[in-house]
């Protein structure tokens, strides 16, 4: 399967995703819009509560191609952040108390300066999570990166979008759900998902369709019962994470006749308390090529920080950039339909 | 208003609440009901959206067959735990049809020499 922009698909469009779920046909036009909700209840502006996460999307560079993918990553996605771009991260680091260093893709292993951006992180004493997506562990060239990572107390957050064969494969491809529980085994023979280690292993499920996600607990509890009696696996958490509807996502929703639905569902779903917490209020998004977002969804469709702070990490500036607006649109609605979504999961 | 053509369409699904325009009282009494029956209780709204998948493949619901399976995906249940209930259905169905093959038995043996 290839990326939308291979394909030159329209929906690869960031202007064209923005007027589908806005505009795609008059139900959806009629739609409350986010910000009147926000105003509703006294959030809009949406302003951030002060960075903590400091999210770096190093590259949309992928081996694999999972059809709900936000990023449209992919093997033939070439955009991968420079050396020169992550020592302004460092940079920006370096003269902050941020604690929390996220790296994300695409498959964040396959920036070739991995290794040695997240040994100058450790360095600063930052806590570090990287975003997995398992099966990249599972080849030669980077089979010694668990060890690697577990040396440097790397927290390690991985998808699973269910805990069983068939829906897990049917979004990211067959074959995912073995390799994954492969290299899940091999996490926990090095000590990650034990309680004693400290090496944190998390889980993320998202839907595989067009449906919100069960709740975070009770899905927590079934993962934890299923892998251990199934494979003999242990975790640490569990997050829930709703799909929000952009790029592969918007895709497939279009294509499978379920948009104006699911848009539908989002909004009455929309829950006033998971707006206050929307991770955009805690975190910052950095593009590989230096440009800063409220969020990887933002990021995706090319919206910049706006409202006076700066849009590139060479002009970092942290007192700017917590006093500015959020952006927001209509795909926003995912992160604040019912428990709420954020890349820590359920936020209610 | 025109009619449809067919009998079922899955957007009349979403007018179900307007059954209260021709009766509120009895509507507002039933929906107040059916809120409560689905809630955490004894039973978890979990569980009971399972039951209720099984109960619609029973009653044959096209409606509630969409709402409990779309339910029942966001309760976490597997493709095998939701057919698994349809299974259930139908075995009780079937079961209840073969069960009465006792009373054709009764019968038989009363009529025959
Ligand atoms: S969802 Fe993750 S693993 Fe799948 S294609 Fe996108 S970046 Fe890669
Ligand atoms: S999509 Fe991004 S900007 Fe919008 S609410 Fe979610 S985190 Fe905030």
């Amino acid at each position: 399967m290839k990326s939308l922009i291979a394909q030159s698909h329209s929906l690869s469009d960031p202007d064209v995703q923005i007027d589908v779920i806005n505009n795609h046909n008059d139900k959806v036009k009629s739609l409350d819009k986010f910000e009147k909700k926000l105003d509703e209840i006294g959030l809009l502006p949406l302003k951030p509560t002060g960075i903590e996460i400091f999210q770096i999307n190093v590259g949309y560079m992928c081996n694999m191609t999972c059809k709900h993918c936000h990023v449209d990553a992919g093997p033939d996605r070439k955009e991968i952040m420079t050396k020169e771009t992550l020592q302004y991260c460092l940079d920006a680091l370096t003269d902050s108390d941020i604690q929390t260093v996220d790296l994300t893709g695409g498959a964040p292993e396959m920036n070739p300066y991995f290794r040695w951006f997240v040994d100058e992180v450790s360095k600063l004493g930052k806590h570090i999570i990287v975003r997995s997506n398992l099966t990249i562990l599972d080849t030669r060239k980077f089979e010694d990166l668990p060890q690697f990572m577990a040396d440097r107390g790397v927290e390690i957050t991985c998808s699973l979008p269910f805990y069983s064969k068939r829906r897990t494969d049917m979004q990211r491809g067959e074959g995912t759900y073995d390799k994954s529980m492969k290299v899940l085994k091999i996490l926990n023979e090095i000590g990650y998902g034990k309680e004693e280690t400290g090496l944190q292993l998390n889980l993320v499920y998202n839907p595989v369709g067009a449906f919100l996600p069960p709740d975070q607990e009770s899905l927590r509890e079934d993962y934890k019962e299923r892998l251990w009696n199934d494979h003999g696996i242990v975790f640490n958490d569990l997050f829930t994470i709703t799909n929000l509807p952009i790029s592969r996502y918007l895709h497939f929703l279009v294509m499978s006749d379920n948009l104006e639905e699911y848009m539908e569902k989002l909004i009455t779903s929309f829950n006033p308390s998971a707006a206050m917490g929307v991770m955009c209020r805690n975190t910052i998004s950095i593009g590989w090529d230096g440009s800063l977002y409220d969020c990887d969804f933002n990021q995706m469709l090319k919206i910049k920080t706006n409202h006076g702070a700066p849009n590139h990490i060479k002009n970092w500036d942290l007192k700017k950039l917590n006093s500015r607006e959020i952006v927001v649109n209509q795909h926003c609605f995912g992160c604040t339909a019912g428990a709420g979504s954020s890349c820590g999961g359920a936020v209610t | 208003m025109t009619m449809e053509k067919t009998y079922y369409n899955p957007a009349d699904l979403k007018k179900f609440g307007n059954v209260g325009e021709f009766q509120k009282e009895l509507a507002d009494k039933f929906f107040d009901y059916y809120g409560t029956v689905f809630a955490d209780s004894a039973l978890s709204s979990r569980e009971k959206s399972l039951i209720a998948l099984a109960v619609a493949h029973a009653v044959q619901c096209p409606y509630c067959i969409d709402a409990y399976t779309e339910e029942s995906l966001e309760k976490g249940y597997s493709e095998e735990q939701m057919m698994e209930a349809v299974h259930v259905a139908t075995a009780i169905r079937g079961g209840a049809s073969l069960v009465h093959g006792v009373q054709m038995m009764n019968k038989v043996d009363k009529l025959s020499m």
